[in-house]
């Protein structure tokens, strides 16, 4: 089984890609995008972007949505970043995760985007990644993990 | 200027002890080539030709003299002795050792100080006036803006990863002296049909392989919403950027395919969401910026006094009375002058300045300007503060240490990236068409005759040396491994700002002064009364100098 982080921890994970062909999801599997405009009943669902697929397209459907997945086949392609932070700022609250070939020193800034989990492409070194997500306990800007800006929080 | 607080200190701490670890990893095999790539550009670090370049961040070209020691000592111990004035305001080393990068991120630390996105896909450092605050033709302060920018950009989350990098220019003045036009977005402080400052944001500027001159996405900003609006421009361009061709993926590309219009609509949908949100700045968030770069300790003066005292010393010593017409400007006070510092002495790499010249600097602006240096886009250093009483005892100083060179605007005073000589980048070297010129054009009373004039020079289509800006534009070709020089004239950064034109095939090195010298004397020949080289060019047009450029020797 796959493993992941999640929360800060390193978790096994049963989500599966769903078969591109089929058109109805198992339990615990992530349709794409196109699959999931199909779906009649969305309640549960999980779903995966890919770059160039905005979310804009879910922001009727985000409270039926569980699992939101932003993949980034190439760790350089930032615009999961602002997808992530999109998704939030309209509202998602259930897991979003980045899969894909990130970096571990990419993790504090998807964290701060509001990615709370976070599935890398080569997952033998997670517990040094883990502690990647320690690298800062202050910021500038508002983000997702902390909606204040640091000029509203100085003292 | 700005001081930190624990919480700035804490936040660059973090990012030493970040890229030290990342270094280690690096340096162990963890990390590949390709992932270390953007980790060392975001910390200015650049693999170059011969060694290591670092690119230490100077925001808005404003530093202290305790700083500017800092920077003499680190060059010292981690380099050869010398630095480099960039064309962004930024101070580069040339020749740091990549296991000690994260020991110069540290020293540079216990002075306020990094390198922090001076390189790589994100938010480059916030640029502006080199007379910022003590221009006598301002409309008000700009650096508290950029300040603001600076913390807001300053390891942004979201806009780490852009499709290229991303550059941002703050102006307050009449003059644009921060070419914003050139800029992805382009700031001005404006006044609103009630008198109230707001800003003025222009985006699409830029150079590089297709220079753009930036389009007016929104003509007055109440200043509260700053950061909200600049979140949703980059927003849009993250989103939509193009990343299949990195010629491709600068703002301007994109805003040039959607149209302005349509780009303002995505930008202002965007905006919807964030508008008011708790980015917007607060009263007590500017008036506290604001307060970092309120007026030093400013004396009364005998202003009479001074001015005649000047008057006699001008009288008695020509060289100084040149060096006052040249190199120094009104500040906004009567009783003080803006002095700029040249760095464009025939011989030196324009913008090398060495360790004992910086110490000397820290010195002299401890003396004579309140502790404050700046760095200009030009190359050269300014001190933003002197009394006119103290000119005469400034310029000795200056003069002995070779940084009195009385060429500011002028021919001489040549933009230059570093070129083939350092730069991987680069198609052709610079340094040496630089000095040529220099060389062949060391009649300053010719010099001063052909009025204000700059000429740039960049070694590839990155343009780091403003060629498309310069008057006299010169870039650095490759033809089947031979270094060629396209020239292009026309180029002008400010507000009427405009890019030059390709004059026609390049040169080669050895003919590129002869080729300067008869663009020259065509404008000399061709001018009207007064007219400057921009003037006579934009009334004459390209095909005089074509002409003359490329005739036939008989």
């Amino acid at each position: 089984m796959p493993r992941l982080i999640k929360h800060g921890s390193i978790i096994d994970d049963a989500w599966q890609l769903m078969d591109p062909d089929c058109t109805v999801p198992a339990p615990d599997q992530i349709c794409n995008l196109d699959q999931w405009l199909q779906l009649g009943d969305k309640n549960g669902s999980a779903v995966q972007l890919e770059p160039g697929q905005d979310p804009s397209c879910l922001f009727g459907a985000l409270e039926d949505i569980d699992l939101l997945v932003i993949n980034f086949p190439i760790f350089t392609d930032g615009r999961g970043f602002s997808y992530a932070r999109d998704a939030r700022e309209h509202g998602y609250q259930g897991e979003l995760r980045a899969s894909g070939h990130f970096i571990r020193d990419q993790l504090t800034y998807l964290q701060r985007c509001g990615f709370d989990a976070f599935q890398m492409a080569d997952d033998s070194h997670l517990d040094a990644a883990l502690t990647s997500l320690m690298d800062f306990t202050e910021h500038y800007q508002a983000a997702i993990d902390q909606p204040l800006p640091l000029f509203r929080r100085r003292s | 200027m700005y001081v930190y607080d624990q919480h700035d200190q804490k936040i660059i701490d973090e990012r030493v002890a970040q890229f030290r670890d990342q270094t280690a990893r690096f340096l162990a095999g963890d990390i590949t080539d390709g992932e270390f790539l953007p980790l060392r550009l975001q910390n200015g670090l650049y693999l170059q030709r011969l060694a290591p370049m670092l690119r230490i961040a100077v925001p808005y070209g404003l530093m202290n003299s305790i700083q500017l020691r800092k920077l003499a000592d680190i060059s010292r111990t981690y380099d050869k002795g010398y630095v480099h004035i960039s064309t962004r305001q930024n101070v580069q080393l040339n020749w740091p050792l990549l296991e000690e990068v994260p020991d110069i991120l540290a020293e540079l630390a216990t002075v306020q100080m990094h390198a922090i996105q001076t390189s790589g896909n994100c938010i480059r450092n916030t640029t502006t006036d080199q007379f910022a605050g003590v221009a006598s033709d301002e409309l008000e302060d700009p650096r508290p803006y950029c300040e603001i920018i600076r913390q807001w950009s300053t390891l942004h989350p979201e806009f780490a990863f852009l499709p290229r990098k991303f550059k941002i220019a703050v102006c307050g003045s009449t003059q644009d002296r921060a070419a914003i036009h050139y800029h992805d977005i382009g700031i001005e402080l404006v006044a609103n049909d009630d008198g109230e400052i707001g800003l003025k944001i222009l985006v699409g500027g830029g150079l590089g392989r297709t220079p753009a001159i930036g389009s007016v996405i929104c003509e007055w900003l109440d200043k509260k919403h700053l950061l909200t609006y600049l979140e949703a421009i980059l927003r849009v361009y993250n989103q939509h950027g193009r990343r299949d061709n990195k010629y491709k993926a600068r703002i301007k590309i994109l805003v040039r395919a959607m149209g302005i219009d349509a780009f303002r609509e995505a930008v202002e949908e965007q905006w919807t969401a964030l508008k008011n949100g708790p980015s917007t700045l607060t009263e007590e968030e500017i008036i506290r910026a604001r307060s970092f770069f309120r007026d030093p300790a400013y004396q009364t003066l005998d202003t009479a006094l001074a001015i005649s005292q000047l008057e006699d010393d001008c009288m008695r010593d020509p060289i100084f009375a040149n060096w006052i017409t040249r190199n120094t400007q009104d500040h906004r006070l009567p009783g003080y002058r803006i002095v700029t510092l040249s760095l464009k002495a025939t011989g030196f790499a324009p913008g090398d300045i060495t360790a004992e010249q910086l110490e000397l600097l820290a010195e002299l602006s401890d003396v004579y300007a309140f502790g404050e240096i700046r760095s200009t886009h030009q190359q050269n250093m300014v001190l933003g503060d002197v009394q006119i009483s103290a000119l005469y005892a400034l310029w000795q100083r200056l003069q002995a240490a070779g940084l009195a060179t009385p060429n500011i605007g002028y021919l001489t005073d040549i933009i230059c990236c570093p070129g083939g000589d350092y730069c991987s980048l680069a198609n052709a070297k610079s340094l040496p068409i630089a000095e040529a010129i220099q060389t062949r054009f060391d009649d300053l009373d010719y010099v001063y005759d052909l009025g204000p004039l700059e000429l740039n020079i960049s070694g590839c289509m990155n343009a780091c040396g403003h060629h498309h800006v310069g008057q006299i534009g010169i870039l650095g070709v490759d033809k089947k491994g031979q270094e060629f020089y396209q020239i292009c004239l026309g180029g002008n950064q400010a507000k009427d700002a405009s890019i030059g034109k390709i004059l026609g095939p390049s040169f080669q090195q050895k003919d590129v002064p002869e080729v300067i010298d008869n663009i020259l004397s065509t404008y000399v020949t061709l001018r009207q009364e007064e007219e400057s080289f921009l003037d006579t060019y934009r009334r004459v047009g390209i095909h005089p100098f074509k002409e003359r450029a490329y005739a036939k020797a008989d």
